[in-house]
């Protein structure tokens, strides 16, 4: 639970009512949720994504511990495979007590997803997966076989 | 034996090998043309764990996965 994962595009109105729903009547003072949009750029058709589903849960198992000594909860979910332009492929969410806790953990949440979430990025461009290389950051201590 | 695993865009099918540890593992991928790029950038875990040295002995049974580098959202 919270940590969700699909094949192809979210939907975000599904996924955000329900997460609303869930908790809104476990006394949290803020809600926050941060949707990802695939966009139109550099002529790609939308991007595509794998996963490592084993260190992606222990990831997400340490930030829900981290979140839970400050009596917030992160919620998750990501897309598998092909994502379309102006379709979303991401959303996380805080849950708190307080907005500032919720305020700061989004932040904090969202960029370290980015840096070390197992999960590669292509983009889509003539219909073949191109692994977005530029756009990639190594995790921390990559490069001990080197 | 222990297995290697290739993840997202490294394209190499695993491996069974016979290794005892991290620096046997270095020596066999960076004769491997498809692999040996990966090294400087990838992640390594030894049974779904990050590692952040080298010396780590392997067992029957382990399975080591390298991470290139990542991109989500």
């Amino acid at each position: 639970m919270s940590l969700e994962l699909y094949d192809g595009s979210l939907n975000v109105e599904e996924i955000i009512n329900r997460w609303y729903d869930v908790h809104k009547d476990s006394n949290y003072g803020a809600i926050i949720t941060f949707v990802g949009v695939v966009r139109d750029e550099s002529g790609i058709e939308g991007l595509s994504f794998d996963i490592y589903e084993p260190i992606l849960n222990s990831w997400f198992d340490a930030w829900q511990k981290k979140a839970n000594e400050k009596n917030a909860i992160v919620l998750m979910a990501h897309s598998r495979g092909d994502v379309p332009n102006h379709t979303s492929s991401y959303i996380a969410a805080v849950c708190s007590p307080k907005r500032r806790v919720a305020l700061e953990m989004i932040d904090e949440f969202v960029e370290d997803f980015k840096q070390s979430a197992p999960i590669w990025k292509y983009d889509l461009i003539g219909g073949k997966r191109v692994y977005a290389e530029d756009r990639s950051t190594k995790i921390k201590g990559a490069g001990i076989l080197n | 034996m222990v297995k290697v695993e290739f993840l997202g865009p490294i394209s190499k099918e695993s491996l069974e090998l016979d290794i005892k540890n991290l620096n046997e593992l270095t020596k066999i991928l960076k004769d491997d043309v498809t692999v040996a790029n990966w090294l400087a950038n990838s992640a390594v875990a030894v049974n779904d764990q990050l590692v952040s040295t080298k010396d780590i002995e392997l067992n029957d049974g382990d399975k080591v996965s390298l991470l290139p580098p990542v991109c989500g959202g």
